[in-house]
């Protein structure tokens, strides 16, 4: 179970949450000029980063407000959590690359 | 005079050493990866070939699903590879000459509402008009097929029927695994332990050789089988898939008596439930609904899973569960598979099979061979290429597949 730091609520149990993908996906400038391969980027494709990743959650369960979190995918801790609308605080991009099972990794 | 035990069994693999260079790089060692290596060399007498695990063989999602194989998908395209899938099973293990427990004991997909009960008699009725053997069973027909199913009307959801495909099961998943490897090695497949691959090597847009911990090693083709890491290995050659590697659990209860003979699924209340050939209760449910690598979820996941199969199977109540344990599964958006070849020549990509890989093990294997082997798609694979996100021709599973992903 994650605690999530909603910024309007609090510290709440991640049940009172859904998810809600990728944050920071901006909608196209001029749709209609999109070929179909910019199109299929903007609908289908979502970065799948192992590390830092900013993502966006609805405390569904709680004030049912959007935001927007930071958090590392390969130990699920969350470094920031921020209203929607506002930037993506600037913290170190370390994207983790330490294989998955370092035991056996010569 | 009697003769000696041997010191240890034979071993079904070689452990060699990576060459310089080979015809076929896989990058991956799971159930995919060995079952592509078997049918390069099998089908197509491509045998100089590299199998690369960063791990040991199959110790990631071939070692964690719940082992339950099924065809009963919606779609065309996907009872096609899941039908030809099934019959492979059939088939392997006296092809593998390998006894892995393969037991078509038949799989149980549960319906509770009457949007399920109209949506199930109509994959029973695609599942006919596909070959796929399907039927609709009426609550007393579920109690009769498996007994210790509670149909009555005192629970939230009442079982209001099923839909049932008598040729589903499960088999030993790890048995699976050394049965592929064994035969490819034999046939001169080399298998790689504790080989990652760091970088993939493109020269003017076609992909010349990896690179990994043990060194560079050339290649005429690359094939990734990376499961929950293709996104970062594509990314090494510069192709974005269409992914979202989440966790999934699953789990088990102590050793049993034989209680449960069949699998059964419920999408509604979200379990699904096998009992081993040890004994063990087998379940999981559905992914945890982050993006994660950590092959670990959340714990209130199985809490739920649990209320699920205990309101199901009442005498599920006493058990105790024994281990949890989690994978890192890659879903697609319309939670089909990609088997396709990419933007980079003679890179090919098999992924995105999401909570269905291992039931596809032979489909994924014998179309992607196919694939690499005549740098074209099998008829079979060709609906599941990249292509589509941009074409808009998705097959759309989710929530199709009588199962959520």
């Amino acid at each position: 179970m994650l605690l999530i730091n909603c910024p309007f609520c609090g510290e709440r149990e991640e049940t009172e949450f859904t998810y809600g993908g990728q944050a920071h996906v901006p909608y196209p400038q001029d749709p209609a000029k999109l070929t179909d391969r910019e199109w299929a980027e903007y609908v289908f494709y979502r970065e799948n980063t192992r590390g830092i990743y900013a993502e966006r959650w609805h405390h569904a369960l709680g004030c049912r407000q959007w935001f927007n979190a930071l958090r590392d995918t390969t130990t699920y801790e969350f470094s920031a959590t921020y209203r929607a609308g506002e930037a993506r605080p600037d913290l170190p991009v370390t994207n983790a690359v330490e294989p998955l099972n370092p035991e056996v990794t010569q | 005079m009697a003769e000696p035990l041997p010191q240890h069994p034979d071993f079904l693999w070689r452990n060699p050493d990576p060459k310089p260079s080979y015809d076929v790089v896989i990058v991956g060692g799971g159930g995919h990866g060995l079952a592509t290596a078997y049918y390069l060399a099998k089908n197509h007498g491509i045998t100089n070939v590299a199998v690369l695990e960063k791990g040991w063989l199959a110790g990631g999602n071939m070692a964690r699903n719940t082992t339950i194989i099924r065809s009963n998908y919606l779609w065309d395209e996907s009872a096609a590879i899941y039908e030809h899938s099934l019959k492979l099973w059939e088939g392997w293990p006296e092809e593998l000459e390998y006894d892995f427990l393969f037991s078509q004991r038949g799989v149980m997909n549960l319906a509770h509402t009457l949007q399920d009960v109209r949506e199930s008699k109509r994959r029973v009725n695609a599942n006919v008009l596909n070959g796929v053997d399907a039927e609709w069973l009426d609550p007393q027909q579920v109690k009769e097929v498996c007994p210790i199913v509670n149909i009555g009307d005192d629970i939230r959801y009442p079982v209001m029927g099923a839909t049932f495909q008598p040729r589903g099961g499960i088999a030993k998943h790890d048995h699976v695994a050394w049965a592929l490897a064994r035969k490819a090695d034999e046939m001169g497949v080399d298998l790689i332990q504790n080989c990652e691959v760091t970088g993939i090597d493109v020269v003017d847009g076609r992909v010349a050789g990896v690179r990994t911990n043990r060194g560079p090693i050339r290649a005429g083709k690359v094939a990734l089988a990376g499961a929950g890491a293709s996104s970062q290995l594509a990314d090494m050659a510069g192709v974005r898939l269409p992914i979202q590697s989440h966790p999934l659990q699953a789990l088990v209860s102590e050793l049993f008596e034989p209680v449960h003979p069949t699998v059964v699924m419920s999408n509604h209340v979200h379990v699904y439930v096998s009992q081993a050939h040890k004994g063990e209760l087998v379940m999981g449910a559905g992914v945890d609904p982050y993006v994660g690598y950590g092959q670990r979820g959340g714990f209130h996941v199985i809490e739920e899973q649990m209320s699920a199969a205990v309101e199901l199977f009442p005498i599920f109540a006493r058990a105790h569960l024994l281990r949890t344990w989690g994978g890192i599964v890659d879903v697609t958006p319309d939670a089909s598979p990609i088997v396709s070849k990419t933007e980079v020549s003679n890179l090919y990509v098999n992924c995105g099979w999401g909570t269905g890989g291992f039931k596809g093990t032979p489909g994924a294997g014998f179309t992607y061979a196919h694939t690499i082997a005549n740098d074209a798609p099998h008829r079979l694979n060709e609906p599941f290429a990249l292509e589509r996100f941009e074409t808009g021709h998705l097959i759309d599973e989710h929530g199709a597949a009588a199962v959520a992903h």
